[in-house]
Parts: C-alpha cells; structure tokens; sequence
C-alpha cells in the first residue's frame, strides 16, 4: 500500500505527511490488520457519468449476448455466442473454432495483454478503474447499497449505531438485491455455454442439468462475495495487475494525480486568502477530504501513486464539484505526469508525450499479431488434411521387393455440408496408394465422402514398385481436392526406403 | 534490537517497522489482512472434512473407512466398469460380426483397431515388436508373406491356438529336421544346399558352389515342405525361399545355420488366455496392417 514511484522529499515543496500504518505502542506491532470498511460517498461528474455509461454497456452485452441468434444453417446451433464443450465447438457470430484452432484463442490473449500495457502506457489504470468486472460489478452493488441504506455519512452512522427493525430492514432489501444480481450473473454465464432460450426454459422447471445449477451457485457466490463484501481487497491483495503495473508505469504515463505543485500547502479558504495577501504561498487544496469520501477504495489520492488506488477518476469529479464552489479553477486532481508536476514547480510548460517507445512498440505489436489473427481468419480452410507417418516400421518390404509405408491420415470437412474429397499424393514417381479397409486394389488417388462438419481417420498405404529405385528418404506432398478438383488442404511426408 | 517500547517509523515509507533491524536494515510492519488469517483457517477447517468423507486415520486392526466407502481400489473397478460401458456397444457389435464384415465398416474397422491396437501392445508387442515389425526369428507381420497363411481366418488360427505350441492340440505344428546338427546332411553337402537356396531368389552364388548338387539335395530333403520350386507350403508353415523376405537372414551363414539346426519358432496359444472378441479384434489389427491377404 505504500509503495511510491516518485521522490517528493527532494522537491522544492515537501509532500504532505503520511499516515503511520503501523501502532505506536507496541513495536511488533500486530501481524494480522483488521479490515477498515470503506463507506464511499456518491458524486456526480464527468467521470462518474463515463463509468455509469461503461457500466451500462458492458453488463448489457454480458446478460444480454447469449440470447442473440445468428443462423448457421441447419443442424447448427443459432447462438452467435456459445462455447459447444459436447461438440468441442466455440461460435462466435460468423467465426466457429475448432479444438485444434485454439490458438485464436491464445492470440487473443496476448492482444488483450498487450491492449492492458497499452493503455497503462497512456493513461494509466483505465482497465482497472472502468473496464473490469470486479470494478463494475462493485460500482453496481454500491449504488444498490446507497439505495438501500443511504449515502455515506448515513451509513456510517448505522453501522455505528444499534440494530433497529428499520436497519434490519434495509439489510434485507440489500443482499435480497445483492443476491438477485449474483445469481443473473451466474444464470447469464452458463448461458453462454447452452442454446440459451432452451436452458431458460429448463431452468425454470427445475430440468436443467446438474452442472447449470452449480455455476449457478459458484458465480452467484463468488459475485456476492465479491463485489458484496471483498470488494477493494480484490484490488490490494488479490490482483497481481497492480503489482505489475507498477513495474509497467513511467514518467510520462497520465495517472489521476494530485497537483501538489498547486494544491501545497493545505489550508482553509479563509487562511490562504490572508496568506495571499501577505505575499505568501498558498495551496489550493482545501483539505475538504472529498477525494478520500468517494474513493471506492479508500486511498488518500493526495499521498500520491498507490498502489490501491484503481485510477477511477471520482477523485476528480469530487474535487472539481469543491472548486467550482470555491470558484476556483478545476482539476486540482487529474489526469497527469511526474513530468509535467516537476516541470510545472521548475516554472516550465507542460509537455505530453503520448508517442514513445514504449507506445510505439506495443501499438505495433498490436497492429502484427491483430493482422496476423484477422489474415489467418480470412484465409483459414473449410478442409483439413494432417498426416502422420508410421513410426515403427518406417517400412515394410513385400515378397516381391515393393517397399511400403503406411500413413494415419485424417480428413477434416470444417464446411457445414457433406463433401468428397480426393486424395492424392505428390513428390515421386509410380506412387500407388490404398486405404484399409476401402479397396483392396491399389490407385493412383482415392476418394473419401466426409460428412458436414466431420473428421475421419484411414489408415493409408503406399506402395512403390520393385523396380523403382529410390532415396532412404524421399518428400512427399499428400493433397485433397474438393468436388471441384481445387485442392483445399495440403500435408507434408515422406517416403522411406531401405 | 529496537528498544520495545519506542515506536519505529520508517521515514521514507512512513510505515512501522517490526523493531528488528540487522546493519541498519529495518523489516517493515506490513501486515496481512485480517481475512487473509481467517482463510487460512478456514482451509484448516474445511481439511477435517477430509477426514470424514476419505479413509484417513490409522486404528489399532484398520484404519478409518470414511463416511461414503471410497476406497482407491473400488474406484478403480468403477472406472473399469465406465470404460466397459462406453466399450460395451462396440465390443457387442464386435462380437457379432462376422470376420471379413469388420473391415468393410469404417465404425468397426477403427474400432477393432483400437482395441487390437492394445491388446497387440500388450501382448504381442514383447516379441513381435511395437510396430509389429518382427526381428529376426519373428516374423514380421505387415509385410505380405505369410508363413502359415495371411488371410482372416489363418490370422485367427494362428492366435487362438499358436505355433509350435504343445499344450493346444489344434497348433500350428511342423518341424524342419536339424540337417546339420542330426548328421542327415554333410557340412559341404549343406553349403551346396544353401547356395541353391540363395539362388532361388536371385541373390549372388559363391563361385565355387555347386548348384546342380545343391538342387539335387533340396529335391531329395527339402522339396517336401519347401516345394520343387522352393515356394514353400502354408499348410505346413514352411517358408517361401524364393522371395525377398527372410525370416532368419538370407547370407549364407544364416541360410546354413537354419539348415544345421533346423526347427522354428514358437508362439503361445492365445485362445485359452484372451477372450474371443479381443482375438477378433487382434486378427483385423494384424490384417489390416498392410499384408492380409
């Protein structure tokens, strides 16, 4: 929690004194630190309207997506969003991914990776303080809590106070609201993994599968638990983003910033309108505490870069509501650098500097690998064709001298209608093949019906003649042609002789 | 150490230290969340839970049996009874089809495969090879020479009752004479004879070797197995030697040593010890490697 990037004590103006977070009696001091509650106050501003805007969205597309349907044909599933884990299928709108195409997957985490990286190279922790589920579903807990049992000051006072029937009440209504909510979010996930109309239906007469019910229940408690109760912890303790952000962060990264250039020293209106007049430094800051009353997580923004602090931005709408009061100029609190606050003291302009080496670096790998994903997705197959030599016998000398190899072949029709396909194999000479099982003469290519959206193993044999002599090991090129007799799939092998 | 009763504060962080300091380096008072405590506890608790449902505490004649009966073992024979229950259909349908219907249906086929696949590793493969590629003495069984025939129904004799096996009276059985070791044939008598058997599969004579010789002794002592031609007899297992296949290698010193020592190799009868589906399945396996006939 007392981590910090800067070095104020070297600045001009000294940084304001910081809180001891240890006890002063005892010098052990306790091992174990009880959980200080925090009671955030409700704010409007800007930046609370673009979190309410974010939330709406985002929760939208989450409860709301699986129910979207997307014809696919028939036989396949309408959802346009659904993980097939029975039929080891991931749809999504026009794209379906098989089990061995999972490294969609993979890229898209490293862009999501480097999409984090990116943004906390401009502005800090943006995913931290609008975008992620355990900031949105907390800011939607804490507006039913304000409903239910009034805004901070209110809140503290009961929570002080005795039980009455009234509180009784309004805890009530709370976790009755908590709960609905933690129990949508579990119902909307297992949706994402069932034709979602059907499953509703199911789960409403109690017919659902087993599975449903409990993911169900382990989101609804995780949801509750979470954004109920645990809330900032998550945030300190939990999350290793802030760690590595720290390490991730520089200079020239906006972060929600206290001025202390500006706001230093702290004292009253009425105290720094007098020291004015005598000629005398005095700070903005009016020590009003507002930032630290809407702070969901508690922090004083004013000790500088914490690591509890998520960047949400309620700090500065506090604060500016307190300087427009004051008739003061806003943005005491807000986006900015250590570069431009040192510059500022040293009666220099601000500078921004959003292109830099580190921007520039992840904004092209992002471009490469989003390229690279969005090139293979378009050019990607509706066949597939993966060959796999026989390890053991590399091959096999018949009676007559003919040397053999066998294959494990497999076709894959990724097409949503049936196909047949031809094989045939390139790279020597006189080359003849059988299936096992399918002929017994032996052919130049051969050809296999494939089902819509099927895979199939043969075992294939080739076969080169006695007297065509050969290398110990020759390449082969093993191809499938549709109906058309365009290739759609090609592997590569070889042939091994004596 | 800290005197205790003083306060220590870190100046730079401004947090509490613990008192303890080693050359000047203080061990900042950062303290763990209360709950972080308490989840500790609670996996301590949610631990006993361990010791009711599972088998856990040593007694004096036995140890503690759990609340529901798992036992490692029963576990395993339910797994077995799952994996039977998906296999069942299969080995059902296995069963009762007809040895040459199997091939012609690709279901099938990929099934018995399967399963021959295993049983071959399991039980073939120690002589045989993983491959089923054979090594000297044991013949290889992808290729198309066949020494007691190459179609189904050999392929399924052969296993369930072996070669050369006493205790199955239906075996595979026929023994070539030690022509050498027994004092039928001479040793240079036995040279001539291996030649002309080199011979027969075009491979190179050594230029003092009499193949008219050679002839006339294989047509007196070899030919009533092997054939006048040399082709061999499946009925009786003896090989072709006019092929490019050998089962003991084919330079004149492996030739001459068969024909010393005579006798062949032996195999066990499979039929009393694997079950008649997995002898099926292992006939298809064997046959559908690339040499069944």
């Amino acid at each position: 929690m007392d981590f910090r990037i800067d070095d104020r004590q070297a600045g001009e103006i000294d940084s304001p004194a910081r809180s001891v977070s240890g006890p002063a009696a005892d010098s052990d001091g306790p091992l174990y630190e009880a959980r200080k509650q925090v009671y955030p106050q409700k704010i409007d501003g800007t930046f609370r309207r673009i979190k309410w805007a974010i939330l709406i969205v985002t929760l939208g597309i989450y409860y709301a997506l699986p129910f979207v349907r997307w014809d696919r044909g028939p036989g396949e599933p309408n959802q346009a969003v659904l993980v097939d884990l029975d039929h080891h299928r991931f749809y999504f709108f026009f794209i379906e991914i098989w089990p061995q195409e999972v490294y969609y997957l993979t890229g898209l985490m490293i862009l999501a990776a480097l999409t984090l990286f990116l943004m906390n190279a401009l502005a800090g922790r943006v995913w931290c303080g609008y975008l992620c589920p355990q900031t949105v579903w907390t800011d939607l807990f804490l507006m039913i809590e304000r409903l239910a049992e009034g805004d901070r000051r209110d809140r503290m006072r009961k929570d002080a106070g005795p039980w009455t029937l009234e509180r009784v009440a309004e805890k009530t209504i709370k976790h009755a609201l908590w709960l609905a909510i933690a129990w949508w979010t579990g119902g909307a996930w297992v949706l994402y993994f069932n034709d979602a109309p059907t499953l509703v239906r199911q789960l409403a007469t109690f017919q659902a599968p087993a599975i449903a019910y409990i993911w169900i229940g382990i989101l609804t408690f995780t949801t509750y638990t979470l954004a109920g109760f645990m809330r900032e912890q998550v945030c300190v303790y939990m999350c290793p983003w802030p760690r590595i952000q720290a390490a991730l962060t520089d200079e020239n990264a906006l972060n929600v910033t206290y001025r202390y250039d500006r706001g230093e020293p702290r004292m009253s209106a009425k105290k720094a309108k007098a020291s004015r007049a005598r000629n005398e430094r005095a700070g903005d800051c009016v020590d009003c505490n507002q930032c630290v009353a809407v702070c969901p997580t508690g922090v004083d923004i004013r000790d500088g870069a914490n690591m509890g602090c998520i960047q949400c931005g309620l700090c500065i709408d506090a604060c500016d509501n307190v300087m427009r009061k004051l008739g003061r100029d806003e943005r005491l609190i807000a986006y900015d650098t250590d570069v431009n606050i040192k510059r500022r003291l040293e009666g220099k302009q601000n500078v921004f500097k959003p292109v830099r080496v580190r921007t520039v670096l992840y904004t092209v790998l992002i471009v490469a690998i989003g390229g690279l994903m969005a090139g293979k997705l378009a050019t990607r197959a509706d066949a597939g064709l993966a060959v796999i030599h026989d390890r053991n016998p590399l091959f096999v000398t018949l009676s007559d001298g003919t040397i053999r190899n066998a294959y494990t072949v497999r076709f894959s029709n990724m097409a949503s209608r049936d196909r047949a396909f031809t094989l045939s194999v390139q790279g020597l000479k006189g080359l003849q093949m059988e299936i096992v099982g399918e002929t017994t003469q032996r052919h130049e290519s051969e050809a296999a019906a494939l089902g819509a959206d099927q895979t199939r193993e043969v075992r294939l044999l080739l076969f080169n003649g006695a007297g065509n002599a050969i290398p110990n090991s020759t390449p082969l090129t093993f191809s499938i042609a549709d109906e058309t007799g365009r290739t759609v799939a090609t592997a590569k092998d070889f042939f091994r002789g004596p | 150490m800290a005197n205790a009763t003083e306060p220590r504060v870190d100046a730079r962080t401004g947090t509490a230290t613990t008192g303890h300091e080693w050359d000047g380096i203080a061990e900042l008072n950062t303290p763990l969340p209360r709950w972080w405590l308490w989840t500790f506890y609670l996996t301590i608790v949610w631990s006993i839970g361990y010791w009711i449902v599972y088998p856990a505490w040593p007694g004096v004649t036995g140890f503690t049996q759990g609340a529901f009966g798992w036992h490692a073992r029963s576990a395993v024979v339910d797994d077995l009874k799952e994996l039977q229950a998906i296999r069942g259909p299969g080995e059902a349908k296995l069963a009762a089809a007809k040895l040459d219907e199997i091939e012609k249906n690709p279901e099938l086929l990929a099934f018995a495969r399967a399963s021959g696949g295993a049983a071959f590793a399991n039980n073939c493969a120690p002589c045989h090879g993983a491959g089923a590629q054979g090594a000297v003495g044991y013949p290889n069984l992808n290729d198309d020479d066949w020494l007691w025939g190459g179609s189904l129904d050999d392929i399924q004799q052969t296993i369930t009752h072996g070669a050369r096996w006493d205790a199955d009276k239906a075996t595979r059985s026929s023994l070539m004479p030690a022509f050498g070791r027994d004092g039928i044939l001479k040793a240079d008598e036995i040279a001539n004879v291996a030649q002309y058997v080199r011979s027969l599969s075009g491979l190179p004579n050594e230029t003092n070797a009499n193949l008219a010789k050679g002839k006339e002794l294989f047509a007196t002592n070899c030919a009533v197995c092997h054939g006048d031609d040399g082709k061999g007899k499946q009925e009786v297992g003896a090989p072709n030697l006019t092929d490019k296949i050998w089962l003991y290698g084919s330079d004149t010193a492996s030739i001459v040593n068969r024909i010393n020592v005579g006798g062949g190799g032996q195999m066990p009868a499979w039929g009393g010890r694997l079950d008649p589906t997995t002898i099926k399945a292992l006939t298809v396996y064997v046959h559908s490697l690339g040499g069944g006939k």
